[in-house]
């Protein structure tokens, strides 16, 4: 079954925040509102710094605790892993908010399209979709593909069926070391990072 | 903007979601002494079914689109927060019930509460994304609060002594369940409020109430040292200690050749 997952390859991202900038118009996402955001990471301390560019947003988990504490039903997983929210049964309480350990939800109520109840990145849910529909195969065709990943200038975004081991995202996972965000809780993330190639 | 790997408060639930913890549980503990003591009055059933009703109502003006809160009965199966919603309608019912007739609505009532005040130790426990919550002792601690805070305005109807001897042992509960929370979370935002709790809020109020069975008055001002410490914590825990998991990497980028 198709398990759609993203993949990030920390050594390419550079920080440019273009796939933050093409995310925010796709979805039209209000001042403040970054489904797709890239942290600056600095770690350690002079002369010994080194530095990260991280994507992070909803990593569309295996088991998300977004869902299960949401009391509307607003928030469900489709079949192919995609976490959705139906803004039409969302009260707006952020439960989930509190909920996500990766800080990927939000409520504005400056969001025309969606005020006042939870948002966050939804994979371009539509896009894929209808990519599908035309016989496109997703993070290979744009069409088929998130913004960010077909916005993304270095090539550090991938997006693809982690289930299909011929797919593009399962190819790099086995020529490299990964990890996800926080997987000591059992979220089960499906956002990979790359971070060096594999032994 | 760029947050960095540091771990921040969070910002979606505020003082109004505090006050439905706040309230809500003492109102909870409230209707659990009132059953316990079988006071004549039935004020106290109605303050803590006022106080339950007004912890709902902060929480509602904190929700985005108020006009669809029906929505929140829908996810019996897995939120708390729903879960939480069912046990409020029930404690209403024989709340409501039981003043009309104390008996056997008033036990009942206690139980729905009971029910109600777990269910929100349970949304807190729920709550991965705030390491401050999720920790399992949570669930007893706001339970525990809840029951000495109720039980400390239960005093002010009645100091009958199977209530003084309850308050007392409410207090000792919330100090263990205090204990135990500690130990498996530090955080600079409850360190105030805890020292007023263990200092104030457990020594100071078990010596009041100690000598409440020789000078009933005294047992007044335990109970309201029991209500304030309580409260002022679970306002900490929920505004100023709810910093969020933040971002983590077990490994940074290799660059360059190898």
């Amino acid at each position: 079954m198709t398990t759609w997952a993203m993949v990030a390859d920390l050594r390419r991202c550079v920080g440019c925040q273009t796939c933050t900038a093409a995310c925010k118009q796709t979805n039209d996402t209000p001042v403040g509102v970054q489904w797709r955001r890239v942290l600056d990471m600095e770690v350690g301390e002079y002369p010994d710094v080194r530095r990260a560019f991280v994507p992070v947003g909803c990593m569309h988990c295996d088991d998300p605790p977004c869902m299960h504490v949401c009391p509307s039903t607003a928030t469900r997983k489709r079949a192919d892993g995609i976490v959705t929210i139906d803004y039409d049964l969302c009260i707006g309480c952020a439960y989930c908010a509190v909920a996500c350990p990766y800080q990927a939800r939000y409520k504005s109520s400056e969001d025309a399209k969606r005020p006042d109840v939870a948002t966050k990145c939804t994979f371009c849910v539509e896009r894929i979709d209808a990519g599908l529909a035309k016989g496109l195969t997703a993070g290979v065709d744009p069409e088929a593909t998130p913004a960010c990943v077909n916005s993304c200038i270095a090539q550090a975004l991938h997006f693809g069926d982690v289930a299909d081991t011929t797919s593009n995202v399962s190819a790099l996972l086995a020529e490299n070391q990964h990890f996800r965000m926080h997987e000591e809780l059992g979220t089960g993330p499906r956002f990979y990072y790359l971070w060096d190639k594999a032994p | 903007m760029s947050f960095g790997p540091r771990a921040w408060v969070q910002q979606h639930w505020d003082a109004r979601a505090a006050a439905n913890f706040m309230l809500g549980g003492a109102g909870a503990g409230l209707m659990i002494a009132a059953a316990l003591a079988y006071p004549d009055s039935r004020a106290p059933v109605l303050l803590a079914l006022g106080m339950i009703a007004a912890g709902l109502a902060a929480v509602w003006l904190e929700i985005g689109r108020k006009l669809r809160a029906v929505n929140v009965f829908f996810n019996p199966f897995t939120s708390w927060m729903t879960r939480e919603s069912f046990a409020a309608l029930l404690v209403f019912a024989l709340g409501a019930a039981a003043l009309w007739q104390p008996r056997p609505f008033l036990p009942l009532a206690a139980a729905a509460a009971l029910a109600f005040v777990f269910c929100q130790g349970r949304i807190l426990r729920a709550s991965k994304g705030i390491p401050a919550w999720r920790a399992p002792q949570v669930t007893l601690l706001i339970v525990s609060t809840g029951l000495a805070e109720g039980a400390g305005i239960a005093l002010y109807f009645t100091t009958a002594p199977l209530l003084v001897a309850w308050f007392g042992l409410a207090v000792i509960l919330r100090a263990f369940a205090w204990s135990r929370y500690a130990s498996a979370v530090q955080s600079p935002a409850l360190v105030a409020p805890a020292k007023m709790l263990v200092q104030i809020g457990t020594v100071g109020v078990l010596l009041l109430t100690l000598m409440a069975f020789w000078m009933p008055d005294l047992a007044l001002l335990a109970g309201a040292a029991a209500l304030v410490t309580g409260l002022w914590l679970k306002f900490a825990l929920v505004t100023r200690a709810s910093l969020n998991q933040g971002f983590h990497l077990p490994h940074l980028p290799v660059r360059g050749a190898r």
